[in-house]
């Protein structure tokens, strides 16, 4: 394929979106690259990448406010933030190690753009709700914009929201501005070992009724939990239920505290301090124990309660790794190569129990065979189409990567 | 007026009975219209088309007369629909649903449902896009901005009296309920096993999640936990076709396009929401605010930005100034000082121990703003009045002016400058302002003060509105923050919006309501590409 265009400015891409059109030719658009094998398989005539859109445009420290345009590396734009102890409190979930990729390559358009939130979403909001302007160039190869700088803000429809999580279908956003957040002084970890899946996240949803703000709740199976890169966790070699709290350091004292002896029944707790409690959550967000290549990855989303009935109803027809966030409510989940992936009756267990799956990692044939989305009723369906329609009539922007026709 | 008044949770029914939001605007407005009214059905919608002297200057789309006419006909349809106990069609039980808080602009509706269930609206719904009839959807009519103000040709449909709980899930935190809920209901229901639903809006006694699921209303704990849109889960929601479709779920992301974070501030125009799937939250062990008084708005606005800039994220900081001050003291006895300039109430949560030490940080980052004043609550008593005394703020001076309520945003960093030049505005237009907002995120609500019997000062008091929502985008904001466009704002939308940015939102308005039935005339200018009426470009 020819080198991918790079536009520098709006101006140039809506010129180069123009010409696309024109032709009626589908064009593949894309960030770093970082989650290019998501999604079925697209036939375009050319790819355009948000690279040489770069930079951070405005930082705000004291109205915890950022605005970066599409293509700066998340990377660029943590270390900015960290060196005033601030951060992204939805904690982008980082494809790459999980996809065949390195990690710590993916832009920030790319992060919004797929709405790839962490284990702080279960408290903090996920990529969209932090997301509150946006400038991008629709199908149209006209230049708009929607939201702004400022937090509150009901001035026209949401569209930057519309946009998270529309995998560059919709429009190729240019500029994003989003809430970033203090980096929390302190933060612990309790981890139980060894329980089973209905009891760890049982003690999730526990420690999610507490008053403590925890921020985050997994659990990890035996098998996953023996891929961590932290060794006396790996080493324990049993499944692994994690949660964590974030404060100024007296705070975290006392509400450690206190959450251990809610939970006491389950056991007593290995406890992570702070550097360990970043690392173990760092590779957590790099889906670093989900890089078991060739099987395939599938991510569900379902009420928190339901994630383990969900995962019980797969493994009657398959072996499957769980790694569940979000005090059950998210499933990343590894299951072995096979012609579906195993999606039939991975749909159908959600199905039974509500929300919706997502294949992650399939070779490009499984990609093109079965749906990587959830289906949709007829009716969302139409809606979908719609709004595609609304943004870019012609289809031309990374068509099909969704559903089909869209 | 028997089947308006089961109508229940509405606000401008509660008007009449109440004087819970007793606003002397709008009091004193409705009298005047009511001593001038004409006979009932020659009465027009109240607004003045161009060139007109009446007072209020928001134009108003002219009704199609040929579905006026047919009124009688289309009532009948809607009774043989839905039944006679669920359609309001006589005249003094319309008038309850003529406005909403924004009173200056009253009309009355075709006819008005109220129905039960889901199906009744998707019904009615049918019916009205096989027929072409407008809808005007409605929850309690609190809304400021005219979002829920009627159209002579529309018919309203109000889900005020689809207010259930239907499902409770503590584990995996979730409430299921019917859209037409009140606000603070849903924290009712879920109180007694210490959870609460976060966006709190002043008005949350009355209104409901529909409107708050519409307008994406805040409030001031929002700081901490987010607006309404980073609380819904979910929807159940009927197109103007009939369908119903149900968005989102107890999970907590969308799959496919966000079509949840579209409809949510959608302002009535996408389907009528009827039931919600809300998050809810364990609250704190427990929770105190402060008060900080300083000699000048612009240290309380440095203040404010210090203590955001230090990590500590407070639950709420409210901010007022003198005149506001004067007027909510003598409401709500909260012990509000008088002899400040400008007021801060700083809310944190936590453990007793946790209280007092982000208290004493907070008492350390104001220092050196040279606060007059500091005195922290000493106790849920005087919690209350603080909050009752700022939530009742808009009641409280309705009670001795009219005034328009404005909701910019702003830059937090712009504070001091934009304070001043609203005073300068104010000033020049030889009106009064008294300013009360969330202060963390920038939200301002100046209240501008006028004598609605003057139609001269009226309309510089509207004026003087849009140039302070000018100057809010000027200096990066927006014009509204969290009461939405409505009728109030449309025409000022090409001062933040391009044409191409303003055609774009109005395709989606008809990705999901193709022949523009659903509460026309609102949002867009009406001579946008297609009216704001009819289709976009
Ligand atoms: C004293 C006072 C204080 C206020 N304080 C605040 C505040 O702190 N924060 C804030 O954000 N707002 C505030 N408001 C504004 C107002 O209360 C909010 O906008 C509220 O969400 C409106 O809810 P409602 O039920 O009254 O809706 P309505 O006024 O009836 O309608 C509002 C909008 O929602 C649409 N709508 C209603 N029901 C549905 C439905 N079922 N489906 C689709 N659309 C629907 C209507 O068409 C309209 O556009 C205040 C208002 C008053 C009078």
């Amino acid at each position: 394929m020819s080198e991918p265009l790079r536009p520098a400015a709006d101006w140039e891409l809506a010129s180069m979106i123009a010409s696309f059109a024109s032709r009626n030719q589908p064009i593949e658009i894309v960030g770093n690259r970082t989650k290019a094998r998501v999604g079925r398989p697209m036939q375009t005539a050319a790819t355009i990448t948000t690279q040489s859109l770069r930079g951070i445009k405005l930082y705000e420290p004291t109205e915890l406010v950022m605005s970066a345009q599409a293509g700066t590396p998340l990377a660029q734009i943590e270390a900015e933030l960290a060196g005033n102890r601030q951060m992204l409190a939805f904690e982008p979930i980082d494809l790459g190690p999980a996809t065949g990729g390195v990690a710590g390559v993916q832009s920030v358009g790319g992060v919004f753009a797929a709405n790839l939130s962490g284990p702080r979403r279960v408290t903090a909001g996920a990529a969209r709700d932090h997301l509150i302007g946006v400038k991008g160039v629709n199908g149209r190869s006209e230049v708009f914009k929607s939201g702004g700088r400022v937090m509150k803000n009901v001035t026209g429809y949401d569209i930057a929201r519309g946009l998270a999580g529309s995998w560059g279908t919709l429009a190729v956003m240019t500029e994003l501005t989003f809430k970033v957040l203090p980096w929390p002084e302190s933060a612990t970890t309790l981890v139980y070992a060894g329980l089973p899946d209905e009891f760890a996240i049982e003690l999730l949803c526990a420690a999610m009724g507490t008053p403590y703000e925890v921020s985050g709740a997994a659990h990890l199976s035996a098998g996953l939990s023996r891929r961590l890169g932290h060794s006396s966790l790996a080493a324990a070699g049993a499944a692994l239920t994690a949660v964590r709290v974030e404060n100024f350091t007296q705070s975290v004292a006392y509400r450690k505290q206190r959450l251990a002896d809610v939970l006491s029944a389950y056991g007593a707790p290995i406890e992570l301090d702070y550097g360990e409690t970043l690392a173990f959550w760092g590779e957590l967000r790099q889906l670093r124990v989900l890089s078991d290549m060739p099987s395939c990855l599938w991510r569900i989303s379902t009420s928190p309660r339901n994630g383990p009935k969900v995962v019980a109803a797969i493994r009657r027809h398959m072996t499957a790794e769980a790694y569940y966030d979000w005090s059950g409510g998210l499933v990343w989940l590894e299951v072995p190569a096979s012609a579906d992936a195993g999606a039939s009756d991975i749909r159908r267990a959600v199905a039974v129990h509500g929300g919706h799956a997502t294949l992650i990692r399939a070779d490009p044939q499984v990609r093109s065979s079965v749906d990587v989305f959830q289906p949709q009723t007829p009716t969302l369906e139409r809606l979908t189409r719609n709004l595609k329609a609304a943004f870019d009539p012609q289809g031309i922007l990374n068509p099909g990567r969704m559903y089909a026709g869209v | 007026m028997g089947r308006a008044i089961e109508a229940g949770h509405d606000f401008v029914q509660r008007q009449s009975r109440s004087s819970l939001y007793d606003r002397g605007r709008q009091n004193r407005h409705k009298n005047e219209t009511r001593m001038q009214q004409k006979p009932p059905d020659q009465r027009a919608c109240k607004s003045r088309r161009r060139g007109s002297e009446t007072m209020s200057h928001i134009e108003l789309p002219a009704p199609d007369s040929a579905i006026v006419a047919r009124r009688e006909a289309i009532v009948a349809d809607l009774v043989a629909l839905v039944g006679a106990g669920t359609v309001v069609a006589d005249e003094d039980g319309r008038r309850a649903f003529e406005t909403d808080a924004l009173t200056a602009y009253r009309c009355m509706p075709l006819a008005v449902v109220l129905p039960r269930t889901t199906d009744e609206v998707s019904r009615v719904l049918r019916y009205c896009y096989e027929n072409n009839v407008r809808v005007v959807p409605r929850g309690a009519g609190t809304s400021l901005c005219g979002g829920a103000l009627p159209a002579e040709d529309a018919i309203v449909i109000g889900v005020s009296k689809m207010n259930r709980v239907i499902e409770i899930d503590y584990e995996a935190r979730f409430a299921r309920v019917e859209a037409g809920i009140t606000n603070l209901a849903i924290s009712a229901a879920v109180s007694e096993r210490g959870y609460f639903y976060a966006p709190d809006p002043s008005s949350q006694l009355a209104c409901t999640l529909a409107g708050n699921i519409a307008m994406n209303s805040g409030g001031a704990h929002c700081l901490k936990y987010g607006v309404t849109t980073n609380n819904i889960l979910g929807v159940r929601m009927v197109l103007i076709t009939g369908e119903v479709v149900d968005i989102g779920g107890a999970h907590l992301d969308a799959d496919g396009y966000d079509l949840l974070g579209l409809v949510v501030g959608s302002e009535g125009q996408f389907g009528i929401v009827t039931e919600a799937t809300v998050r809810i939250i364990r609250a704190a062990e427990g929770a105190r605010p402060m008060l900080i008084g300083f000699g000048s708005s612009e240290q309380a606005g440095r203040c404010v930005s210090a203590i955001i800039a230090s990590g500590i994220i407070p639950v709420a900081i409210e901010f007022m100034d003198k005149p506001a001050i004067d007027v909510c003291e003598s409401f709500a006895h909260a012990g509000y000082p008088l002899d400040v300039e400008a007021l801060l109430i700083v809310e944190v949560e936590g453990s007793e121990a946790e209280i007092e030490g982000f208290l004493a940080q907070i008492r350390d980052i104001a220092a050196p703003f040279g606060p007059t004043h500091v005195m922290i609550s000493n106790g849920p008593i005087q919690s209350a009045k603080i909050w009752k005394g700022r939530k009742s703020a808009f009641g409280a001076i309705g009670r001795i002016s009219d005034y328009y309520c404005m909701d910019g945003t702003i830059p937090l960093s712009r504070l001091p400058q934009v304070l001043t030049s609203i005073s300068a505005i104010c000033a020049r237009h030889g009106l009064k302002v008294a300013n009360i907002f969330h202060a963390g995120d920038g939200n301002l609500h100046p209240l501008i003060l006028y004598n609605a019997n003057d139609p001269a000062e009226s309309e510089r008091a509207e004026i003087a509105g849009a140039e302070i929502l000018t100057l809010c985008v000027e200096v990066g904001g927006c014009l509204t923050g969290e009461h939405g466009v409505g009728i109030e704002k449309r025409d000022l939308m090409r001062v933040q919006f391009s044409d191409v940015d303003l055609a774009l939102q109005m395709r989606i308005k008809a990705a999901f309501d193709p022949a523009w039935l659903l509460n026309p005339g609102k949002v867009f200018p009406l001579d946008a590409a297609g009216g704001g009426l009819g289709q976009a470009a």
